[in-house]
């Protein structure tokens, strides 16, 4: 099991991160070698076992649909790096 | 005054031997003084702290003190707390004034402990040396050439340098126990889902935790039953009534069955290491422990599974971080795209990035059943195990780590060695269980730690057994050098 270049690039356009060029080989190979090491658990038989997502098999717990927060957009929006009318602002994305 | 307990600091403060303000004053001078070599604290709460110690005071001047009040500490910087900067340990973060705290924050302010800074951190607790960390590596007060471990090794360093009477840790595969290992301290992390989760930064949340990095298992007991239970704002917060962690500390270990598991004692185990775990275990088989070899057939194929679960969550995790709300932004973004790409390009370091990329490969369509749904079904077979074991005997006991502290460097460029030297930790993550470290001697002048696991929810048992261990030994008490006078 090997990562390829490509896969890289792919990997890293999925996950919105901008990497260097002069980077990608780098990362292959990283990458390439914690598949290696994640590749062991094939060696397992696993047929049958159901996956477990919480240790202590809970499930998600419900709740009342009430509002309980307070309004706080102006203390939020003030550590934002760009604000206008109490709105995020972007660059354009529709002309 | 530096090698204090708890108990200690709180008699001397209700007895008015010292006041809270100058027991904050000797701990922020000794920050001041001595943490320029070991880097462990990113940021000082110099003039919060002193507000809350004249605070403190007040409530003991009252006769309303608890045990806690007025005890200084240090944060993990991944705990958000409101009005100062919770960090990470990202670039991502560096601008970031929290605008709320975290549960454990709150919980422990309404104790009445002064938080003093917040400790240096592996970037979003992703390492096992704090050299991913933003603001640089922190050194190992035992020998500045080593690494502290991680991704607590600010705290860590903290504690062992006695800059902080206690501080807070987070483990999501062995970050509080691998660098209580490395700095000779204590630190627990205590089942999945006791200690609420709101408010501190997601890494991978089915197994991030919050537990305490101490000296001693009874100064651990003190803070972790102020830091534990229920918490509607954390959904993965367990509905039960908080346990008494002090309660058993006193307790004989008579009886007690301590399982090794061979799997952890194998042929490649460090040597000098065994032997220091072997001395730790025959002193709590002379306090009258049952010693008995048990096995866990799935435990290795813990780091494997781990670096799919974690990777996978940690991935959906950060991508909250999008140089919109908060946090780093990258100069004129040409489109929206650009924006998102290059704040996060910029604003993680490369460890993140590694971790991000691999979450986002083995959720990629196509590969869940080969990666996501193949490593939940294994952590299932481990924590089978786990429970299978427990059904034998009443706690685990195992080195914490497969080596002592290593050199500043020695593996940044292989992130699989930096992976397996927590190798005996993950396990106790997958499972959700309770674990701990100890100090339990030194190789070479560096400490090794004792890792202690215990069945779900058995916190007081592990910090009984610990605290037994640590009424036979002194390792816990030393100080390393240049750190050890008022």
């Amino acid at each position: 099991m090997s990562i390829k270049t490509e896969d890289v690039i792919n990997i890293a356009h999925l996950a919105r991160l901008a990497i260097a060029d002069e980077n990608v080989e780098g990362y292959t190979s990283d990458l390439s070698n914690i598949m290696g090491l994640v590749e062991q658990m094939q060696q397992t038989d696993t047929k049958g076992v159901e996956p477990m997502a919480h240790p202590l098999d809970q499930v998600q717990r419900l709740r009342v649909d009430e509002v309980l927060e307070q309004d706080k957009r102006e203390l939020y929006q003030s550590i934002a790096p760009e604000v206008e009318d109490g709105l995020f602002l972007v660059p354009r994305v529709i002309d | 005054m530096y090698n204090d307990s708890i108990k200690e600091l709180a008699a001397k403060l209700q007895a008015k031997q010292i006041s809270s303000v100058e027991l904050t004053d000797y701990f922020l001078d000794r920050i001041n003084r001595l943490d320029g070599g070991l880097n462990s604290v990113i940021t000082l709460n110099t003039e919060g702290a002193k507000k809350a110690a004249v605070n403190a005071d007040k409530i003991i001047a009252a006769g309303d003190a608890g045990i806690l009040t007025g005890i200084p500490l240090l944060q993990k910087d991944i705990f958000c707390t409101e009005g100062l900067r919770t960090s990470c340990g990202s670039k991502m973060l560096d601008n970031f004034i929290s605008p709320y705290s975290a549960t454990v924050v709150e919980k422990l302010n309404q104790a009445g402990t002064v938080m003093l800074g917040k400790t240096n951190m592996d970037e979003f607790a992703m390492g096992s040396s704090n050299e991913t960390s933003f603001y640089g590596s922190v050194q190992n007060p035992w020998d500045t050439s080593l690494v502290p471990g991680g991704s607590s090794g600010g705290s860590a360093a903290a504690v062992a340098a006695r800059l902080a009477p206690i501080a807070s840790g987070t483990d999501t595969g062995g970050s509080i126990r691998q660098p209580a290992a490395f700095c000779g301290i204590t630190g627990i992390k205590p089942t999945y889902g006791l200690v609420s989760r709101y408010g501190m930064i997601a890494f991978a949340s089915s197994l991030d935790q919050g537990g305490v990095m101490s000296k001693s298992a009874e100064d651990a007991a003190i803070m972790l039953e102020a830091m534990v239970g229920f918490d509607p704002k954390d959904s993965t917060s367990l509905e039960r009534p908080v346990d008494d962690l002090s309660a058993d500390l006193n307790k004989s270990i008579k009886g007690l069955t301590v399982g090794l598991p061979k799997e952890f004692f194998a042929d490649d185990l460090d040597p000098a290491i065994r032997a220091k775990v072997d001395e730790a275990v025959d002193v709590l088989k002379s306090a009258g422990a049952i010693i008995k070899q048990i096995s866990l057939p799935n435990i290795g194929l813990s780091v494997p599974a781990y670096y799919v679960v974690a990777p996978a969550e940690c991935s959906a995790n950060l991508s909250r971080f999008d140089g919109v709300r908060y946090g780093y932004r990258c100069d004129s973004p040409k489109d929206l795209e650009d924006l998102y790409k290059r704040s996060r390009g910029e604003g993680f370091g490369e460890e993140v990035k590694r971790r991000i990329m691999i979450g986002a490969y083995v959720l990629s369509a196509g590969y869940y059943d080969a990666y996501y749904k193949k490593a939940q079904q294994v952590r299932r077979l481990i924590r089978n195990d786990f429970i299978e074991a427990f059904k034998e005997v009443d706690i685990i006991a195992s080195a914490t780590a497969p080596s002592v502290a290593f050199g500043v460097g020695a593996k940044t460029d292989d992130p699989v060695s930096m992976y397996l030297s927590d190798i005996f930790t993950i396990g106790v993550n997958l499972a959700g269980l309770p674990g701990m470290s100890v100090p339990c001697g030194f190789v070479d002048d560096k400490p090794v730690g004792m890792q202690l696991i215990g069945n779900y929810f058995n916190e007081a048992k592990l910090l009984n057994v610990a605290h037994q261990y640590q009424q036979q030994t002194d390792w816990h008490t030393r100080v390393p050098t240049g750190f050890g006078q008022e």
